[in-house]
């Protein structure tokens, strides 16, 4: 019991770990630090990093949340923790 | 002239009839509907109810103005806003709700066993929503008297009497419901103006896709590099590389408004409304999808709206328009003081530059923006009604939203919680009413005579949020050990750190005069600007919390036992395969 609830944690953290690093990347990462470089390269008339900064992160952040509840909701499911 | 105020009075008040419907048809029973909708709203209902709760008069009015003006500096909003919900549906929003109680506070002492605790999550929650909704009263006001041409006095009153019915009847579940409703409006009055603007002025209906498309006049220049050609051979800084006083600073502002909106009460216990853990992660990713469907819209109502602008004052490079040619949008915001003209050159013409000694529009409120951006693409008039009762919309189900957070916080925390424990569920209701009513009276008050600080309390809302709220939240899931003491001076410490730097800037309470250590120079640390000083407070807590854990020793057994219980949606058996 206990060490299930445990394993459970640890997977669901290990899940969190991703979509943050993810979280970052997208938005601080290539919107932020790498908007620079990144504006070198265009997508029509977007330059690439003003693409992040204003439009690809907020896509990227709906897409994250969506993965992590299909990806919890697996997780419930395997350990029987639905509630 | 007519014709648009008989349409603005049918959007207006054929909106105003709908909310009280539903307010009538989803009156509140008990007081578990007051607070929390009795708890059986759905992901997308509630989805559509948070974007409206969080969509409010600066996201609807102000924002795509913000962006106009700062360029890619906008982009602050745009992440820092949506980012936000992530760390929502992450880090907080699945535990609080299988926690399953009313409020923010609540949690705070049922975690940190500390009715100081609880107190101070209340100070910060009152402070936070009443600056917020003094915003959302004075956006009622403004949007009154510039579309139907009353009195901003009676449009505000207007605007009282109607959050008053509907959210003083229905509570959570009459409020969720308008909100709903209102939200459907306010996304409605938002994209049809943009997607005729991005069809004038690129041929391709969906703006997000206008924006990075080539102009509809047969030249072939992308829009974006055009804009930017305009603006810089004015003077002004480069529309798509202007990175608003430096990377340090837009990290930090992005980072303080994505975890200030994450703590943000009034957002929070909506998540306390639906059925179940995954019915809460669910709804932040609808959240997220009703408020990016006007956020990926506002760069391109943004950005179009300042090509317009510039092309209406100088249509061909170097041939100004006339003054005495101004059309009548221009006119009409002259006389709300709001946009101001004046001729320095004497030759009757308006230069528009970046240069203060030779520019000649000395007043171009940001906040004009999104409210005279059809008129001045030409737009019919049943599109500009539209977008009167949009900003309605997103000004009233804010304020309803944040009223309720504070009611709830009055009548459940302070009043049930700590004074009058042995309050009935009936009288309850009543004095959740009652409070709800004088904030009402509080917030329109302070709305008819707005105190001189009120544009630099958005900062201190965010600010008390992002400091306080959200570390005290994340740590109390996610560190079994922290105890209450630590807790409690982590969200002292934070709020104290991110109180002085605002203070020290714009002076104590905001009052002029009062900024002391004036010698210390602008944004001296790392030249971080007080709006973007959440993140550094935040930093400042978790510090203070951890170092002073190990001083207090970690949390009682039990309290250990019901975070383990907070982290698993339900009884966790074998995970084996049957």
């Amino acid at each position: 019991m206990e060490e299930n609830k445990e394993a459970y944690w640890q997977e669901n953290l290990r899940l969190i770990f991703i979509c943050l690093a993810i979280w970052f990347v997208v938005s601080f990462g290539l919107g932020l630090l790498l908007v620079e470089p990144l504006n070198e390269f265009r997508l029509g008339g977007y330059k690439l990093g003003f693409w992040f900064a204003q439009q690809g992160s907020i896509y990227s952040f709906l897409g994250l949340i969506f993965w992590y509840g299909a990806k919890m909701n697996k997780l419930d499911k395997k350990y029987h923790a639905e509630g | 002239m007519e014709e648009l105020k008989l349409y603005t009075y049918i959007a207006v008040f054929g909106t105003f009839a709908l909310y009280f419907a539903i307010a009538w048809w989803a009156r509140a029973g008990s007081t578990s509907d007051f607070y929390v909708a009795g708890g059986g709203i759905t992901p997308l209902q509630n989805g559509m109810a948070i974007g409206a709760d969080w969509m409010s008069a600066a996201s609807f009015i102000s924002m795509a103005g913000m962006i106009a003006f700062m360029g890619y500096g906008g982009s602050v909003f745009l992440m820092g806003w949506t980012g936000g919900y992530v760390l929502l549906a992450l880090l907080l929003a699945p535990y609080m709700r299988k926690h399953g109680k009313f409020t923010v506070p609540e949690f705070i002492f049922d975690r940190y066993y500390s009715k100081t605790a609880r107190v101070v999550a209340v100070i910060c929650l009152i402070i936070a929503s009443l600056t917020y909704i003094i915003g959302q009263m004075k956006g009622v006001g403004v949007a009154f008297s510039r579309f139907l041409e009353v009195d901003y006095g009676i449009g505000l009153g207007i605007g009282m009497f109607v959050v008053w019915v509907y959210a003083v009847l229905g509570g959570m579940k009459g409020i969720t419901y308008t909100q709903i409703a209102q939200y459907v409006v306010m996304i409605f009055a938002y994209t049809i103006p943009a997607v005729f603007i991005s069809l004038q002025l690129t041929g391709n209906p969906i703006p997000q896709l206008g924006l990075g498309s080539t102009l509809a006049d047969g030249s072939g220049i992308y829009l974006l590099d055009k804009l930017d050609m305009v603006v810089t051979d004015l003077g002004f800084k480069e529309y798509t590389t202007d990175n608003l006083g430096g990377t340090v600073n837009m990290f930090a502002y992005t980072i303080s408004l994505m975890i200030g909106t994450a703590g943000l009460p009034h957002v929070i216990m909506r998540f306390f409304t639906v059925p179940s853990v995954q019915a809460a992660r669910a709804s932040a990713g609808y959240a997220l999808v009703c408020i990016a469907l006007l956020y990926t819209v506002a760069p391109a109502v943004g950005a179009m709206a300042r090509l317009n602008l510039m092309n209406t004052i100088e249509p061909v490079a170097g041939q100004n328009l006339e003054y005495a040619e101004r059309p009548q949008w221009f006119k009409d915001w002259e006389k709300t003081g709001l946009l101001k003209y004046e001729d320095k050159n004497g030759d009757g013409k308006i230069q528009y530059t970046a240069d203060p000694a030779t520019n000649e529009m000395v007043k171009v409120d940001r906040d004009i923006m999104v409210l005279a951006n059809p008129a001045i693409a030409n737009l019919p008039n049943w599109v500009i009604a539209l977008v009167a009762a949009g900003g309605l919309a997103a000004a009233l189900s804010t304020a309803a939203g944040l009223l309720l957070a504070i009611s709830s916080s009055i009548s459940h925390d302070l009043m049930k919680g700590i004074l009058t424990p042995d309050l009935s569920e009936k009288n309850e209701l009543l004095a959740g009413r009652v409070v709800m009513t004088i904030a009402i009276i509080i917030s329109g008050y302070l709305g008819l005579n707005p105190p001189g600080f009120a544009a630099g309390t958005v900062a201190l809302a965010f600010g008390l949020a992002a400091s306080s709220i959200f570390p005290a939240l994340m740590m109390g899931i996610f560190s079994k050990k922290m105890s209450g003491p630590a807790a409690v001076a982590g969200m002292c410490s934070g709020i104290g750190v991110t109180m002085l730097y605002v203070f020290q800037h714009k002076g104590i309470m905001f009052i002029p005069g009062t900024s002391f250590l004036g010698d210390m120079g602008p944004n001296w640390f790392f030249g971080i600007s007080p709006n973007a000083f959440g993140a550094v407070g935040a930093l400042v807590n978790f510090i203070v919390a951890f170092a002073l854990l190990k001083v207090t020793g970690p949390a009682p057994a039990h309290i250990q036992e019901m975070v383990q219980n907070m982290r698993i949606p339900g009884n966790v058996s074998a995970a084996h395969d049957h």
